[in-house]
């Protein structure tokens, strides 16, 4: 395997007492779409931040495309950041806005203007070249922020949070959008998202991160069935996490789990009462409060869209799943 | 309810009453035909002619305006600096220090920094054989009450400013200065600029500090207005008084345009 672009050793960084950033050791490989995923406050966007250069670390070395960038301004860093909030410039243009990181590097004016059209049109903005950014909409800035950040044709390029702000229906386009542009261009993406469904979606590799540490790294068909703690098994998605006979814990998915009204014919079984149902259109999950007291929650595919069964609140039902359903967790 | 609003109309006509009259009085009375400052005989411009014939008047109040404008730029310029510091420099000790150092000019007795900068300036003189006081001193003792407010202006615009846009300067690959010179600047020249014409019109009626730098050779237009009223006035006075009111009021409503508009 090739030179990663990101090597990442050890990296620190404290708030006062607080450990934001704290020894994360971390690499990704060229080409990845990688995603950087966790709660508020877990130090995920410090880490960017400290990519980009915006932070200097306390301890720990950043390496990129095998060059130690760890006292490196951000102006000297072959990285674009495409920024939460966008951060367009208000008082110049959109092609002013684009051009202005190749004005910077001293490109000539001619090739200037090839290139902020070139990407303009890649983003399908052409049309507003000559419009201040306060006359866009939402998804037409986060546009420009991007093709900002990619005329400059970096190595790397650094999202945070790139979808938060736009409204539930753009954000589906232009996750699919972001992650066509990633594999035409061959460029390597990291992104910021507390959004899960976002990082599972868009990611080729993620890595979890909590109070400051990654807790895990896999492709997210990895993170999903075979979390390596209960944290991550909890945060992704839904788990059941059940005590295993050996004293560790079980991870078990509500999809795995079958529904039925009589016992069913599986390697494990348990008795319960329906006490909440939640239809989702595509699914519906059901917690389900067992004899011992303990409550699961399982999932059931709307395949049909007028079920032969359905089942009510407080009605009394079996749950079963495969002996190989659930995922052992380390901790 | 219309019991309420009408007490409130006129509570809002004496308040006004009580800050404009007079200065409405003066507008009037620059159009009096007659000599005496404070009987009316009836509407004329002679005054208005008569004024703008007075050399000595017109040369005070060209030295006056070329104070100001020189004042104000070194002010804007340094009350920037001063302003961009508060803002942006991190915790450091004695900082809340700093911040109320930039203001005591403000609240300064003007007697006190008078004779201050009197010692200061025959001090400069014993040692260095000038500045001869005039047009320098003068300059040098305005900028120094106005980098007050201008450095106030600026550090109140930066409070709210986006941070993140300097960030993105930098990402694209501007140095910190080219940042500070293409993002930073033309986004706080608003307050700049109000900053400025602020320093403008305090430099430009300033008599208490002037008095106590100017040389004999020097005199202000306050201090021309001062003297000439001391020896007894005609309506010219009026005049003037209307010309530097309405010079004042166009800077402030530019001052306060400037404030509002954003970027």
């Amino acid at each position: 395997m090739s030179e990663p672009i990101i090597r990442i050793e050890g990296l620190t960084k404290r708030f006062g007492a607080v450990s934001a950033v704290d020894k994360v050791d971390l690499e990704v490989a060229r080409g990845e779409l990688f995603a950087l995923l966790g709660g508020s406050g877990c130090g995920k966007t410090t880490l960017l931040r400290l990519l980009a250069g915006f932070e200097t670390p306390d301890s720990g070395r950043l390496l990129i495309d095998g060059h130690d960038m760890t006292g490196v301004p951000p102006h000297l860093r072959p990285i674009n950041m495409m920024f939460q909030s966008y951060s367009l410039f208000p008082h110049m243009t959109v092609a002013e806005n684009v051009g202005y990181g190749l004005r910077r590097e001293g490109v000539a004016k001619t090739e200037t203007a090839t290139r902020v059209a070139q990407a303009l049109e890649q983003v399908k903005l052409s049309d507003f070249a000559t419009r201040r950014p306060a006359q866009l909409s939402g998804g037409q800035r986060q546009r420009v922020a991007l093709a900002r950040a990619l005329v400059k044709r970096p190595k790397l390029l650094l999202l945070d949070e790139p979808l938060a702000a736009l409204d539930r229906k753009l954000r589906e386009g232009t996750r699919f959008e972001l992650v066509r542009l990633q594999a035409e261009l061959g460029l390597t993406f990291v992104m910021v998202t507390h959004d899960q469904e976002e990082a599972m979606s868009m990611a080729s590799r993620m890595a979890v991160m909590e109070a400051g540490r990654v807790v895990q790294v896999g492709s997210p068909h990895e993170v999903y069935e075979r979390p390596t703690s209960r944290f991550v098994a909890d945060f992704i998605g839904i788990a059941n996490i059940l005590a295993a006979p050996d004293g560790r814990w079980l991870a078990l998915r509500p999809e795995k789990i079958v529904l039925s009204a009589a016992p069913p014919d599986t390697a494990h079984t348990a008795a319960g009462r329906i006490v909440d149902i939640a239809y989702e259109g595509g699914r519906s999950l059901y917690r389900v409060a067992l004899d011992d007291g303990h409550v699961m929650t399982a999932a059931t595919a709307n395949v049909a869209r007028i079920p032969d069964i359905s089942f009510r609140r407080g009605e009394s039902v079996w749950l079963g799943w495969a002996e190989d359903a659930g995922h052992l967790l380390d901790e | 309810m219309i019991g309420r609003a009408r007490f409130a109309f006129t509570m809002l006509g004496f308040g006004y009453a009580f800050l404009y009259l007079p200065l409405v009085l003066v507008m009037f009375y620059s159009f009096n035909e007659s000599r005496l400052v404070t009987v009316w005989g009836g509407f004329s411009t002679k005054w208005w002619s008569t004024l703008f014939a007075n050399e000595a008047m017109l040369s005070a109040a060209w030295l006056s305006l070329r104070i100001a404008a020189v004042s104000a730029t070194l002010a804007a310029i340094i009350g920037l600096a001063a302003g961009y510091a508060l803002a942006r420099a991190r915790a450091f000790p004695g900082r809340s220090l700093f911040g109320s150092l930039v203001i005591a000019p403000m609240v300064m007795p003007e007697v006190v920094m008078g004779i201050s900068m009197l010692l200061l300036f025959v001090g400069a003189e014993r040692l260095f054989g000038g500045p001869d006081r005039g047009f320098l001193t003068i300059t040098l003792a305005h900028v120094t009450f106005s980098i007050s407010f201008v450095a106030i202006v600026v550090q109140a615009r930066l409070a709210d400013f986006d941070r993140s846009l300097e960030e993105a300067a930098m990402d694209l690959g501007a140095t910190p200065w080219v940042t500070f010179l293409t993002v930073t600047l033309p986004l706080i020249a608003p307050a700049v600029g109000s900053g400025w014409l602020l320093a403008f019109t305090l430099s430009l009626d300033d008599l208490i500090l002037t008095q106590f730098v100017a040389g004999a050779q020097s005199q202000t237009l306050p201090m021309r207005v001062y003297s000439s009223v001391r020896l007894g006035v005609d309506p010219q006075i009026n005049v003037l008084a209307t010309v530097v009111v309405m010079v004042a009021a166009c800077a402030l409503i530019l001052s306060g345009w400037l404030t509002r508009r954003k970027a």
